[in-house]
C-alpha cells in the first residue's frame, strides 16, 4: 500500500474515523463502570450520536451517500431509546 | 476548495466528538458528563454531517444531512433534560464541590408547614430529593 496517491479527503476521513473510534471506547469505557445507571444510560445515549457520526464518515470514506439513510434512523431510534430509558428510571424510582 | 471545507468540517466535527467522550470519562458527576455528552456532540455531529454534506454535493443528501441537523438541535435538550429530571428523582449524588442547589432550596421550601401552627398528622417519610446535593445515597 502506497501513501502517495491519497486525496486530502483521504486524509480527513481516516483521521476523522480513528478520533470517532477512540471517543467511542472512552464512551463505552463509562458504559462498562457505571457506578450508577443513570450513568449508564447517558453513556450510551452519547454512544448513539457517536455511532451516527461515524456512519457519516464512513459515507464519505465509501463514497456512499445511501449510507446516510441509517444515520437518520439511528437518531431517531436513539432519541426514543433515551426517553424510554428516562421514564423507566423515573418511574422506578418512584414505585419503590 | 469543497474538498478543504469537507475535510476541515470532519476533522473538527470528530474532534468535538472526541472531546465529548473525555467529557464523558472525565466529569466528576453525573450532570456535568450530561452537559458534555449533549452539547459537544451535538455540534460534533452536525459539523461531521455537514462534512458529509459537502462532501457529496448533492441536494438530497443536503437535505437529508440539514434533517438529522435539526432533529439533534431538537431533540438532545430534551433526552437531556429527561435523563437529569429523573436522574435527580432517583438520587444520583451531586460532585462534593457543589456549591448550590437551587432545586433542592425551592423543595424545602416548598415543603415548609403554614406559619400560623405545626403541622399536624405524621411526619412524611424523607424521599430520596429531601436530603440536599452530594450527601444523598442513589436508589438505583
Amino acid at each position: 500500500m502506497s501513501f502517495e496517491n491519497l486525496s486530502m479527503t483521504d486524509v480527513a476521513v481516516g483521521l476523522a474515523l480513528a478520533m470517532v473510534g477512540l471517543a467511542l471506547f472512552l464512551t463505552f469505557v463509562r458504559l462498562v463502570w457505571g457506578p450508577t445507571l443513570p450513568d449508564r444510560v447517558v453513556a450510551l445515549d452519547l454512544m448513539g450520536v457517536l455511532a451516527v457520526g461515524m456512519i457519516a464518515a464512513y459515507a464519505v470514506a465509501m463514497d456512499q451517500p445511501v449510507l446516510l439513510d441509517p444515520a437518520t434512523v439511528l437518531a431517531l431510534v436513539g432519541f426514543l431509546g433515551t426517553v424510554a430509558f428516562a421514564r423507566y428510571l423515573e418511574r422506578r424510582g418512584r414505585d419503590e | 476548495m469543497s474538498e478543504r471545507v469537507s475535510a476541515a468540517l470532519l476533522i473538527v466535527g470528530a474532534s468535538f466528538m472526541l472531546l465529548a467522550s473525555l467529557g464523558m470519562l472525565r466529569l466528576p458527576d453525573l450532570f456535568m458528563r450530561l452537559q458534555a455528552a449533549t452539547k459537544a456532540s451535538t455540534l460534533g455531529v452536525a459539523c461531521l454531517l455537514l462534512g458529509a454534506a459537502f462532501h457529496f454535493q448533492d441536494l438530497a443528501v443536503t437535505t437529508r444531512a440539514v434533517l438529522v441537523i435539526a432533529f439533534f438541535v431538537l431533540t438532545a435538550p430534551v433526552g437531556a433534560h429527561m435523563i437529569a429530571r429523573a436522574a435527580y428523582a432517583v438520587g444520583v449524588p451531586l460532585w462534593e464541590g457543589t456549591i448550590t442547589d437551587e432545586l433542592y432550596e425551592r423543595r424545602r421550601a416548598a415543603k415548609q408547614p403554614a406559619p400560623d401552627g405545626p403541622a399536624e398528622g405524621p411526619v412524611p417519610p424523607p424521599e430520596a430529593g429531601d436530603t440536599p446535593g452530594h450527601g444523598r445515597r442513589c436508589r438505583c
